[in-house]
Formats: C-alpha cells, structure tokens, sequence
C-alpha cells in the first residue's frame, strides 16, 4: 500500500484527477452530503428486511413502525424481533435490545466533541447517532463537514429506513430481496471504506481494528447477537491505556 | 396496552436513552487524554468489528458467503486504489449482485 504522509485526518485525494483542490465551501460540503445521502439510502433499504422480520414475529405493522421511529437503531430493532418471534420473554427481549444500543452510548462520547450539540437540539440529535452516522461524521476532516456529513447521513437513512420498514411490515419484501441487489455487502463495505484513513493513518489505530475483529469473530459463535461488537470496545480501552497519552492531542500535559 | 406495546416502547425509550448519555458526558470528563485516546479509538474498533462480523457470519454462526466476501474483495481493492467512497461502496454491491445473478451463492 502506497504510504500517505503526514496529514492523518484528511482522507486521501481522488486519484488521477489534473484539477486543483477545490476544497472551499461549495464543493467542501458536496462530498458529505453526497457519501452521506448515499450511505444513507442504500443502508435504510435494510428496513424493508425489519419490516418483513418484525411483522413475521409477530410484531403489528405499527409496532414495526414505532421501533424504526423511536428506537432507530437496527441491531436492536431486530434483537427484539428475533426474541419476540423465537417466543422468548418479552422483558429479556428489551434488555437484550437495550443492552446492544449501548454500543451508541460510546459514539455519543466522540460526536459529543466533534459536533458540540447544545441545549434542546442535544436531544433531537441524540436520535440520529449510531454506526452509519458516526462513521460518516468521524471520516470528515473538519467540524464543519462533519456536522453537514451527520445530517445529511441522518435525514437520508431516517426516511429510508422508516420508509422501507413500513414497506416491508405491509409486504414490500416480496417484490424481491435487498440482496439480489448485493445491498448486504454496503454496510461492512461501507464501514470499512469510512475507517480506513485512520487505518492508513495511525499504527495503534491498525492494531486496535486487529484486535477488535479478532474478538469480535472469536466471540461471535458463543455470545448472543451483537455482543461481540461491543466487547471489541475494549480492544480501544487497550489501545487507550497503551499508547502515550498526548499521542494525538498534541501539547496536553 | 398491550404486553408487546409496553415491550416496543420500553425498548425504544432505553435505546434513546443510551444515545443520549453519551453525547451528555460532561466535557471535563472528555478532557483526560486516556478518556479522550479512548473516545477516539472507540469507533474505530466497533466499525472494524461490525464490518467483520456483518461479513463474515449471519450474526451467530461462521457464514462465507462467496458473493459477500467477493464484494467486500473488491472494496479492499477499490480502497487500495485510492477510489472514492461511492465508488467503494457500488464495487462492493455491484459485485455481489453480478455474481449472484451468475447463480453464486
């Protein structure tokens, strides 16, 4: 792999193009919104995959509806399904649910100070963070594309997926399979594609992504859906304790 | 209401509820740069991690799926050539919809 220098954040150029940078506002904001409304639609196809599953497990159309609305965050809207279809007690089918969304409780740590939400829209931005959105925010190189690349993400993949879910709950599904169209492949595709500067950037990013993935397929045959990945968290906690402490900030203490 | 209903919005209300508590951190908390490094880091090993486990299993068990692992091929490529992210991710999709309507699965 051709090593890139020195400027860790920004992601690399596209290749190949004589042009000069056009990197102010226009065209700085065209590329956020355009990653993001993109990641946004293919991934919120996937709702019609919830819808299909909630209703076949037994959930209404509108309890279909109410998850993708209120809870919004797909690993636990199909945990609960799962549970709920498998005839499982509904309680240890919320709790899983819940237990899973905890992995967007650390998101939030890192948006918190790249997108500094204030006062009441604190609480209306809290809806839109999960994997998709924070991967897309946490690719930009600066505040304010990251703040464009999370609404733009989120308003794309909000509608879709509500759209999508109720589609699939009234029996969308049937016109054929999300997969046909390779759409299963764009989130793992996607992740990577969006971690993958830091990964070019940094040696302890490159062994904290290591070791997460090998926790995470080790586990994953022996611990319930979704937890693996968020036992990976403490291949960062390691990385954390491990590496310098100002490594990144610089000039702190 | 019903037990189900209680269940959706129990589940919808503890879902939001963890996503606020992370974006209401106090900041002071965030300014330990052992908190920070690890804020930092986090997303890196919980993408890295979902993207293996959404490739290679069905959630619990080992899954290969060819098509799959074949898109997910040609995303690593396209990242090796430097390509842009909407190309990344129509290489990847695009390869796994030819293969299987080519009859892989």
């Amino acid at each position: 792999m051709p090593a890139q220098t020195t400027d860790s954040d920004v992601p690399p150029p596209p290749a190949g193009r004589g042009e000069p940078r056009r990197a102010s506002s226009p065209a700085g904001a065209a590329r956020p919104v355009r990653d993001g409304v993109s990641l946004g639609l293919a991934v919120g196809v996937s709702g019609l995959a919830f819808g299909a599953a909630a209703v076949s497990s037994g959930l209404t159309a509108w309890q279909a509806c109410a998850l993708s609305l209120l809870a919004f965050t797909g690993a636990s809207q199909f945990a609960l399904a799962g549970v709920i279809a498998s005839g499982g007690s509904l309680l240890a089918g919320s709790a899983g649910a819940i237990l899973l969304g905890s992995r967007n409780t650390l998101y939030g740590l890192r948006l918190a100070d790249v997108l500094r939400p204030r006062g009441p829209r604190r609480l209306f931005t809290a809806v839109g963070v999960i994997d998709e959105t924070t991967a897309v925010t946490l690719a930009q190189p600066d505040p304010a594309s990251s703040r464009t690349a999370f609404t733009a993400t989120f308003w794309a993949l909000y509608l879709t997926w509500n759209l999508a879910t109720l589609g699939g709950a009234l029996g969308a599904g049937r016109i054929g399979s999300p997969q046909a169209f390779g759409l299963d492949v764009v989130g793992p595709a996607a992740f990577l594609a969006l971690i993958w500067p830091r990964l070019a950037a940094g040696g302890t990013e490159r062994l904290v992504a290591l070791a997460a993935v090998a926790i995470a397929l080790a586990t994953a045959p022996v611990l319930p859906v979704g937890v693996p990945v968020i036992l990976a968290a403490t291949a960062a906690l390691a990385g954390a304790l491990a590496s310098p402490a100002a490594a990144s900030s610089g000039d702190s203490q | 209401m019903s037990p189900t209903w209680i269940a959706v919005l129990a589940t919808a209300a503890g879902c939001y509820t963890l996503k606020l508590a992370g974006l209401t951190v106090p900041q002071r908390l965030l300014a330990s740069p052992r908190v920070r490094r690890f804020a930092e880091l986090v997303p890196v090993a919980l993408l890295a991690a979902l993207s293996a486990v959404q490739a290679a299993t069905n959630g619990q068990a080992f899954a290969l799926d060819p098509a799959r692992l074949a898109g997910m091929g040609a995303a690593v490529a396209a990242l090796l050539l430097r390509a842009p992210f909407l190309v990344v991710i129509v290489a990847a999709a695009g390869t796994a919809a030819v293969l299987r309507a080519a009859g892989v699965t």
